[in-house]
């Protein structure tokens, strides 16, 4: 099936070729890391793990996001997720390369990798993170290759996959409890020290993760024939929905746990982000804490909810809220408060910020292939596919307004 | 060909079976016994531990001196600002025991600077989370480093809540005058973690610690279950405090106060 992905239009090559760029300009950034070592990052002694760990924590919740899709439609035969769920699966095979990409940029000796496969230690949640990024890695491709080959030839997904595809919907859970738990368990980081972090993880998972998904989604139906059904599309946006209420009760959680202990080495992180950071830090989180509550209002109000305009917005409010919250601000309020009780500030070098360009413009480069693939198979099968008065084919509508098809 | 394929699998069967006795046949050709000895000489203990006489060693003069010694002993490369390399330093009593700051503290006690240096704890978190065993906890319960088995994945240093470990972001050579090595360690490479090691090079030897040596009484060194050593003569006698004990590593650097 990967020659699907050579025959495309201009407009589509144009935008492998971009993102090729992109991925040369970062890589002149990694070559001089590789050359220079770490130092032309702004971590520090006391402030160990930077950009690279806070990308890779982030985009985890991607990779799970998936789930959200295909846990409805195999758990509970929720089948107007069907024709969704290769993207989920797609996605999630972007997500854990570039999950993987981060950690390899991160470490200090990259070609002693392998170490952790000789020598393989089973104490370190490292190294269970790495079973599991791998393992969802696998799991992905497997059963979303395999499904997309039956369908092509259109065969029915074959029986053997069924346990591979239950045992990935649990796996996702699996990736983001043990990426918290790498957190989670360490003495002395006061911000990350705490049982709720792995359900907060979670949370913030399944409210970001779809909502970049259905992102990208949108921006795969302007540029193909593919069209999400509607009432799969509803789903996941009330699933959203439910997922940023909750995250944001955790947060809230946590708010109360520090401040009425009034335990000093609780209320300090926090009281760093939002109070004593520098200024562009503590106006970030509040930006957070600004766009969670738009994000929330508008995802709660049934009529701003289903207003198919407004909603891309929402979810790209809802997507930086989220991102400042974990991949910025839940690794910077666990190491600047050092355990000294200093402040030790960090802010990613801008080499720093051009080597996860060139991550992220890889993970860019996968999703296009891989979205490129399944809408030209949807589109000879067609499945999904928009009908003039952009309805999908899917959704029983018959040209009809679209008040009328409700 | 179906001939030669198949004494060639013949063959390298034969091949693998040999490579999996061969390592075997070695060891017993050898006797079975490793090539290393121990030193006659080397000290021996069932978990090492140090106890700082804040009251005679409180001057960041003394402890930069005795930083010094340390330093130059292992090869410990000297860079400026917030990478640096460290393996003993100084800092001042609310950031050696931030749990136990009181505002009335007696003054004197406040002024003075506090010898930090790895723990050693009997239960470390930074050996818990190292995921290729790089960082491991010695028999004599030192924790020691393998600098060619450590990936530089840093978890180490997000772990250790006493902030003892380093990095070497860039060249550590770089920051070592050349012409004083000690050319009786090794000099690391960059992209590897760092820490004080108690010396153990020197425990192999007989002699007690760098630092110990240099301290002139004021840092007693001994095996912390042997009732006799100079290290439990003074837990004896004297009252001592240790860094962050609520986190449950059992540090075995004391400090009397």
């Amino acid at each position: 099936m990967l020659e699907l992905a050579l025959k495309g239009s201009k407009r589509y090559y144009a935008w492998i070729s971009f993102l090729v760029v992109l991925i040369a300009i970062g890589s002149t950034a990694w070559i001089d890391q590789l050359m220079n070592g770490l130092q032309i990052t702004g971590m520090s002694r006391d402030v160990s793990w930077g950009f690279y760990i806070s990308q890779f924590t982030y985009l985890v919740g991607l990779a799970a996001s998936g789930v959200m899709i295909v846990l409805p439609n195999y758990f509970h035969s929720y089948k107007t997720n069907k024709h969704m769920v290769i993207f989920g699966e797609f996605m999630a095979i972007a997500a854990c390369i570039m999950c993987l990409f981060f950690i390899v940029v991160d470490i200090g000796q990259p070609q002693r990798m392998m170490n952790m496969i000789f020598h393989p230690t089973p104490n370190s949640i490292l190294f269970w993170d790495m079973i599991v990024l791998n393992g969802y890695l696998f799991l992905n491709l497997l059963v979303g290759w395999t499904c997309l080959q039956a369908d092509r030839v259109r065969l029915p997904h074959p029986k053997w996959l069924k346990p591979f595809i239950y045992t990935s919907v649990i796996w996702a859970f699996s990736i983001h409890t043990v990426t918290a738990f790498l957190y989670q368990g360490l003495p002395g980081r006061h911000y990350w020290l705490t049982a709720i972090l792995a359900a907060r993880f979670l949370a913030s998972a399944f409210c970001s993760g779809p909502a970049i998904l259905l992102l990208v989604m949108m921006v795969t139906e302007k540029f193909t024939t593919f069209k999400m059904p509607k009432n799969a599309l509803k789903t996941l946006v009330k699933i959203i929905a439910y997922a940023m209420c909750i995250n944001m009760f955790f947060f809230a959680l946590e708010i109360f746990t520090s401040f009425y202990s009034n335990i000093p080495g609780h209320m300090h992180p926090i009281l760093y982000l939002f109070e004593h950071a520098s200024s562009g830090l503590v106006t970030l989180m509040w930006t957070f804490i600004a766009f969670a509550a738009i994000s929330i209002t508008l995802l709660v109000t049934p009529k701003f909810r289903n207003n198919l305009k407004l909603l891309p917005w929402t979810l790209v409010i809802l997507v930086i809220a989220t991102w400042i919250d974990k991949g910025l601000g839940l690794l910077i309020g666990g190491f600047n408060p050092t355990p000294f009780e200093t402040i030790t500030p960090y802010w990613p070098t801008g080499k720093e910020l051009m080597v996860s360009m060139m991550i992220y413009a890889t993970g860019a480069l996968v999703v296009t292939v891989l979205f490129k693939i399944a809408t030209d198979v949807k589109e000879e099968m067609g499945h999904s596919q928009v009908l003039p008065c952009g309805c999908s084919t899917e959704d029983h509508c018959d040209c009809a307004p679209a008040e009328e098809a409700e | 060909m179906k001939n030669n394929r198949r004494t060639f699998i013949k063959l390298a069967a034969v091949a693998a079976a040999g490579l999996a006795v061969a390592p075997k046949a070695a060891v017993a050709s050898s006797g079975g016994h490793s090539p290393a000895k121990v030193n006659a000489k080397a000290e021996h203990a069932k978990q090492w531990a140090m106890v700082v006489d804040t009251t005679k060693l409180h001057s960041a003069e003394e402890i930069n001196k005795l930083a010094e010694i340390c330093h130059k002993t292992h090869n410990v490369p000297h860079i400026e600002g917030k990478k640096e390399v460290k393996w003993l330093w100084h800092d001042t009593y609310a950031h050696t025991f931030p749990e136990q700051e009181n505002p009335h503290l007696a003054e004197e006690v406040h002024h003075r600077d506090y010898m930090l240096l790895c723990n050693h704890c009997e239960n470390p978190s930074c050996v818990r989370v190292c995921p290729t065993k790089a960082t491991f906890k010695r028999a004599d319960g030192i924790v020691a480093m393998d600098y060619h088995r450590c990936i530089g994945c840093r978890y180490c240093m997000a772990a250790c809540p006493y902030g003892s470990r380093s990095f070497n972001w860039g060249e550590p050579r770089h920051g070592l005058d050349l012409s004083k090595l000690n050319p009786e360690f090794p000099t690391r490479m960059r992209g590897v973690v760092e820490k004080c090691n108690f010396c153990v090079e020197r425990l192999a030897e007989g002699k007690d610690p760098a630092c110990v040596e240099a301290s002139e009484g004021a840092l007693a060194f001994g095996d912390l279950y042997d009732p006799e050593s100079p290290v439990r003569k003074v837990l004896r006698e004297r009252f001592t405090i240790r860094r962050k004990p609520s986190v449950g590593t059992e540090p075995c650097v004391y400090y009397i106060i």
